[in-house]
């Protein structure tokens, strides 16, 4: 899954302007997180067309980048995430930080990792039958 | 007809070879080569040099004082008369010469000989108003192409080189200046002057190009663009490039060495002396040669005018000491530089000036240390930075000076992740206060952050009131 990072100084109004310029050319936003210090934040989205988001926000003279991060089902009930975290913890893979999507479908939670090994990771979730979910799965939400 | 014109011109090149033959030295020394164009002047006894230059000096100050009102004038005034001069060590006593002097005077008020002496005008462009007009005789362009050509075989071009000059020609000293030099040299010479990059790297493939001179943002950007057309390093014959007419880090020498596979020189000059072939690096580019059997160079300091011990960063202040047309005395470049005059690994005994670290105009004093943009330019580009954009902001707090350092965070350094951006600002911070010895607070900004004038950006705002 293609996650899209912008660069954002910590300052009133920064923000919508990266949602004007996506909502302008009908990009449409299903995750968003924001991390942020008392001097920068970083904006990181998961939209429909990654590609073109990145185009055109470094159009507009953002600084842009694209990271690849895990999409993962989790059960919507108590113990549900941490038995992900778990697993991933076992595996000896770290989370570099997480957050979850918008939209998602009835019983479903959709969480989204950024962790230091993205191959061991998706293997390790596979075998323990975690679904890891791909651009067009999430697309069809 | 091609042979015939190719036979032609490898005739001219033998008669070339046989003229020159005597005048240049070639041997091998620590797997460099070595060459000089004029080893005689070139790697002359310092002794025997200042003796040079004192006789010179002597017979230059004579000349303007009696050919330049301007000059006659300005020494009148603190009551010196010609034969106050007697050599190097009273150069001090002179008056110095400013860009604004030159400018009030002109267009040819500072000239030492008539107008119809004169074969050649150039002038360098003024930020603000006239430009500064500069005239040479005829014997100032013959010593012009003997400077230049040492300059280019000092970075390494011989006869066989095919130099691409992609120095602007005009007005401007470089393109003309190098031209001159490289044909006294008998390289086989492309004029194509500034400009059309496509069109430049096309000809450096097609034209096996072997020596490149222009600019060192120029040779950036070619570099850059050949990336973008997909031509590779290997698919060109460079060797050498002949960098100059404004300031450049290390860090941007090894970027360009890197993407081009070349050796990069450095050379020095400015219009108002003679243009480029003031100075020019040896291939052990540790400073570059000043030819002092020409100049007689000085550091000083830029707000004093005080001349500095030997070493010292400061003003570097020239004087012509063979020129006809406009000689010049004392001349304030506003380039920071400094002075060694320990011997040279190449043998050349003229003095090395250090790689120009900024200008004194853009020279901030943060509490009794001197800060030049440069010296975070070359941080920035130390820590993967191609271009960097960034700006000085100077406060005064609390009587304190407080030294603010803005860094446009582009999409190489960027991370999406906040402990990596941290990290990195705390690697700028750390480099800059070891560099300066000064403590500062850097602020990761978004591009664009920073205003840009006509393609160049300012790199300092002084809000402290003084
Ligand atoms: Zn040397």
């Amino acid at each position: 899954m293609i996650q899209i990072s912008v660069f954002l100084e910590n300052k009133k109004g920064k923000l919508a302007e990266v949602t004007k310029v996506l909502a302008e050319h009908n990009i449409d936003m299903c995750a968003i997180s924001i991390a942020d210090t008392t001097n920068f934040g970083i904006l990181r989205i998961i939209v429909n067309n990654p590609e073109k988001a990145l185009e055109v926000l470094r159009e507009a003279g953002y600084t842009v980048n694209t990271t690849e991060v895990l999409a993962v089902e989790v059960p919507d009930r108590p113990g549900g995430l941490h038995r992900v975290l778990d697993i991933l913890s076992k595996g000896d893979i770290s989370v570099e930080y997480l957050y979850s999507f918008v939209r998602r479908p009835a019983e479903r939670a959709l969480i989204l990792f950024k962790v230091d090994d993205l191959k061991a990771a998706k293997e390790i979730l596979k075998r323990e039958n975690v679904s890891v979910l791909t651009e067009d799965d999430v697309n069809g939400l | 007809m091609m042979a015939n014109k190719k036979h032609h011109k490898s005739w001219l090149k033998n008669e070339e070879a046989k003229s020159s033959r005597n005048r240049s030295y070639y041997g091998i020394k620590e797997g460099v080569v070595e060459m000089y164009w004029d080893k005689a002047h070139e790697c002359m006894d310092r002794q025997q040099l200042k003796e040079l230059q004192s006789r010179r000096l002597v017979e230059t100050v004579r000349r303007v004082y009696h050919n330049v009102p301007y000059y006659r004038q300005r020494m009148q005034e603190m009551g010196l008369v010609p034969e106050d001069i007697n050599g190097v060590e009273d150069l001090h006593k002179l008056p110095f010469t400013t860009k604004q002097d030159l400018r009030d005077n002109y267009p040819y008020g500072t000239f030492a000989v008539p107008l119809s002496e004169i074969v050649r005008i150039h002038a360098s462009s003024g930020t603000t108003g006239k430009p500064t007009v500069v005239g040479y005789t005829r014997k100032d362009i013959i010593t012009w192409s003997e400077l230049m050509a040492r300059t280019l075989v000092c970075g390494g071009t011989t006869r066989d080189s095919v130099i691409q000059i992609a120095y602007g020609y005009g007005l401007f000293t470089g393109g003309l200046g190098v031209h001159y030099g490289a044909e006294r040299i008998g390289a086989s010479v492309i004029p194509v002057s500034g400009g059309n990059t496509k069109r430049q790297i096309m000809i450096m493939k097609d034209f096996g190009t072997t020596v490149l001179a222009c600019t060192p943002s120029y040779a950036l950007h070619i570099a850059e663009t050949m990336e973008e057309m997909g031509i590779k390093k290997e698919e060109l014959k460079l060797q050498y490039g002949i960098f100059g007419a404004e300031p450049w880090s290390e860090g941007m020498r090894r970027e360009i060495e890197s993407k081009l596979q070349i050796s990069a020189i450095d050379i020095y000059g400015l219009s108002e002396v003679i243009g480029p072939g003031v100075a020019s690096e040896c291939q052990y580019k540790c400073g570059l040669h000043i030819f002092e059997d020409h100049f007689i160079p000085e550091i000083v300091d830029p707000e004093t005018g005080e001349v500095l011990p030997e070493g010292e960063e400061g003003e570097l202040v020239i004087t012509t000491i063979t020129k006809e047309g406009l000689p010049v005395i004392r001349y304030r470049t506003r380039d920071i530089s400094a002075l060694n005059y320990e011997p040279c690994k190449c043998g050349r005994t003229h003095v090395r000036m250090k790689k120009v670290l900024g200008r004194t105009d853009d020279m901030i004093v943060v509490r009794g240390v001197n800060v030049f943009p440069s010296q975070i330019e070359s941080i920035l580009m130390e820590i993967g930075e191609t271009e960097p954009h960034y700006l000085l902001v100077v406060d005064r707090v609390n009587n304190l000076d407080v030294l603010e350092v803005w860094v446009e965070v582009s999409n190489r350094l960027f991370s999406d992740e906040v402990r990596k951006l941290e990290e990195l600002n705390r690697r700028i911070t750390n480099e800059i206060q070891s560099t300066l010895g000064l403590s500062v607070k850097v602020k990761l900004v978004e591009p664009k952050t920073i205003e840009r004038s006509e393609g160049k950006a300012k790199r300092v705002i002084d809000r402290r009131k003084l």
